[in-house]
């Protein structure tokens, strides 16, 4: 297992410098240059324009830009924003990146739930209306244009309805208002309570695994319950312990904000997950430890649950492995229209701007984060099938 | 006629003529297994519906509609004082409409958009780009993952370690990133759009799958066979590994349609193409002059653009899905 992964790892590795050598080749290949912002104005004397450029560099051959590029990089050195100058474009991104991983987990997660256990429940009801109509309402779903169906939802549950917010992710008058202790004028709340939510998720989650691993020995039954006792444990554990804090109020603020994106994204997307585990899992049935299960007299569920549904896991991990880039691209049109300022509306907007350091600091950075999020499934998907390790 | 002579010198059929028959008879086959699921055929009238609506546009242009009204581009409708407007053959049509006289129910049969123009004029015309575009994506796409899959799995290590790491590096970017900022930097239309779109698509996850298809053909006695006999490399690639390929190339195909209609509509609602008109940017301009989120009383405008992509991405999604059941026969229900 460790030495797949370091393999694995190394695999990973050159695609992140292949990445980066694309990212310079476009950056060259752009027509004019990084300075052609701050030269066009006619004022500028030429000489001052060609004396710039030879300062920044840009008259040096080819390769020793290329270095250079590669040598910034390494050191952290994403250069300057000019949009939000002089704000260094690490410190931007810093800023954005925890609003984005927790968006893009949560969503990820719970669509991926909804869509296997919708999946699951599918595929053992062959034929008939019920099949039918589960795959063109899944496929309607899965086929809606995402920007439209989100301005939809905005418009039924934030501005008709008002249940929900409007978009962004916190409310300026309850968090401005919001004194936090130790955090006194310096450092940003929002990473404060975002880390502090990530920290929390990412312990229970932990905690629970720790659970399932401890239950293996009981049977069934008791098993089952002390599973579902134990989950019901740590929510309550994470809400008090969030109710209790002078913080809860600002992480409900963010929990509420974060409800409407995640509804969406789980609509449009449950659809697909749902399709892939109902094939794999029609695939899974004609298998002969199927029959033998039955044969034994196993009910229902448990023929469904533990033998089907866990051989049917893999071909939809390796499909939701396939489409992560997909998901990370739907992940920057979801924050576009609920205007969660993570890393994609951030893109965007330096995009339009023109911003070309910002530009290629946060392309740098969701190639990373694509990359990182890979490597984490690959391993995780060898963990689940030994024959990946050995291969 | 005597047993002895006999064929030897009588003529067979042509060549063409054989293989012309034996595709028939193939069609016919898959035809019979991809009509079983009523999924597929209803995809299949979907696109064919698409494809009757952008037909009938430009007859409609050259006889019943009048162009300097009717034009997707450049109409505008002079008898009507406030635009957007709902659509005429809505029951109290004559209070919604200002217009300088009466009209006819079937004068604007989806309204007209902010700036003047009649909606299904532009919904007709974006339908021809839209079909150009996926197509265009769709043929890239394939050429590109059927020859790096073949040629990757036919000659294997050095080869094939180098593809496969460029496809790694394609497959795992997230299109729109790269799309957003390849479009700000350049200048995108239609055909850039769909050339970029069939190397990222091309070289990604397809490659991969046509490849481990493509090495289960490899060891097959007649690849041998056409060896020995000293059919170069190229031949036995092209003549031999692509046509097993192509059913699964042109399933890939389908899905490749619709990312790429979706992935256009997005980066046009986003305002970041160069394109005249498509149901992406009809969405844009109505969110841009603000009237997307108002009420349904602007049904006209919200709806009719986000349909049509929905149906016509469905369409080739499901005419995909029926497919796989006709390439893959463990999908089949029998």
């Amino acid at each position: 297992m460790g030495r797949y992964v370091l393999r694995r790892s190394a695999q990973i590795l050159l695609t992140l410098f292949l990445f980066q050598t694309l990212l310079f080749v476009i950056l060259t290949a752009m027509p004019g240059d990084v300075t052609n912002q701050m030269l066009n104005n006619p004022d500028v004397p030429p000489a001052v324009a060609a004396e710039t450029r030879r300062a920044l560099g840009l008259d040096d051959p080819v390769l020793v830009q290329y270095g250079r590029w590669w040598w910034n990089f390494i050191r952290g050195d994403l250069g300057v924003s000019y949009s939000e100058y002089p704000e260094p474009v690490v410190d931007i991104i810093r800023e954005r990146i925890p609003r984005t991983l927790t968006l893009f987990l949560t969503a990820s997660l719970v669509q991926f739930l909804v869509g296997f256990a919708l999946g699951r429940v599918l595929a053992w009801r062959r034929g008939g209306l019920f099949e039918y109509g589960s795959t063109i309402v899944g496929v309607m779903f899965y086929t809606v244009f995402t920007p439209w169906f989100g301005l939809m939802m905005i418009f039924i549950f934030g501005a008709r309805l008002r249940w929900l917010p409007l978009g962004k992710f916190l409310d300026p008058m309850l968090w401005s208002q919001a004194v936090i202790p130790g955090l006194e004028g310096s450092g940003s709340k929002g990473n404060y309570v975002f880390g502090r939510l990530l920290l929390t998720a990412g312990l229970a989650v932990m905690l629970w695994l720790v659970m399932v691993v401890i239950t293996r020995k009981m049977p069934r039954r008791r098993r089952l319950q002390t599973l579902q006792l134990g989950t019901a444990g740590l929510l309550v554990a994470a809400i008090v312990l969030w109710a209790a804090s002078d913080i809860g109020n600002l992480g409900w603020d963010i929990v509420k904000h974060m409800i409407l994106p995640v509804v969406t994204v789980t609509l449009v997307g449950f659809g697909r997950t749902m399709l892939t585990t109902r094939q794999t899992m029609l695939e899974t049935l004609g298998e002969d430890y199927i029959q033998t299960a039955r044969a034994k007299g196993l009910p229902e569920s448990e023929v469904r649950d533990r033998h089907a549904a866990r051989n049917a896991l893999l071909p939809v991990l390796t499909g939701l492995i396939i489409g992560l880039p997909y998901t990370l691209s739907g992940g920057i049109v979801t924050e576009t229209i609920f205007s969660w300022p993570g890393m994609g509306l951030t893109l965007l907007t330096a995009t339009n701007a023109e911003d070309v350091p910002l530009v290629m600091g946060t392309l740098s950075f969701i190639g990373v984060l694509s990359l990182g999020a890979h490597l984490a499934a690959d391993v995780m998907y060898a963990f689940l099938d030994p024959r990946i390790r050995y291969s | 006629m005597n047993a002895t002579t006999g064929s030897l010198t009588q003529s067979h059929p042509a060549l063409w003529r054989i293989r012309l028959r034996l595709a028939w008879k193939s069609l016919r086959s898959g035809w019979a297994l991809y009509s079983e699921n009523p999924v597929g055929l209803v995809g299949l009238a979907l696109i064919a519906a698409f494809g009757l609506m952008a037909l009938i546009h430009p007859i409609l242009m050259a006889t019943v509609w009048h162009p300097p009204i009717y034009d997707p581009l450049i109409g505008y409708d002079r008898e009507i004082i406030v635009h957007p407007s709902p659509p005429t053959w809505v029951p109290n049509a004559a209070e919604e409409i200002t217009s300088l006289s009466p009209l006819p129910p079937f004068r604007h049969i989806l309204g007209t958009d902010p700036l003047g123009r009649d909606v299904l004029s532009q919904l007709m015309f974006s339908t021809r780009s839209e079909f150009a575009l996926g197509i265009m994506a769709a043929l890239v796409t394939v050429l590109i993952a059927t020859t790096v899959g073949a040629v990757s799995a036919y000659f294997g290590g050095l080869v094939d370690a180098i593809l496969m790491r460029i496809a790694d590096v394609m497959f795992m970017l997230p299109f729109i990133a790269i799309l957003i900022v390849l479009s700000s930097l350049f200048d995108f239309q239609m055909v850039h759009l769909a050339l970029v779109y069939g190397l990222l698509a091309g070289f990604g996850g397809n490659t991969m799958v046509i490849k481990s298809q493509a090495l289960t053909v490899k060891v097959k006695a007649y690849i041998e066979a056409a060896r020995v006999a000293g059919g170069s490399d190229l031949h036995i690639i092209f003549t031999h590994l692509v046509p097993n390929l192509l059913p699964l190339s042109f399933l890939f195909m389908m899905v490749t349609v619709t990312n790429a209609i979706f992935s256009e509509a997005v980066l046009s609602f986003l305002g970041l193409l160069n394109i005249r008109m498509s149901w992406g940017i009809m969405i844009q301009i109505t969110q841009a002059a603000g009237y997307l989120l108002i009420s349904w009383k602007y049904w006209y405008l919200m709806f009719p653009a986000g349909i049509a992509i929905s149906l016509l991405c469905s369409a080739f999604y499901l005419v995909g899905r029926a497919m796989d059941e006709v390439v893959n026969p463990r999908l089949r229900k029998r």
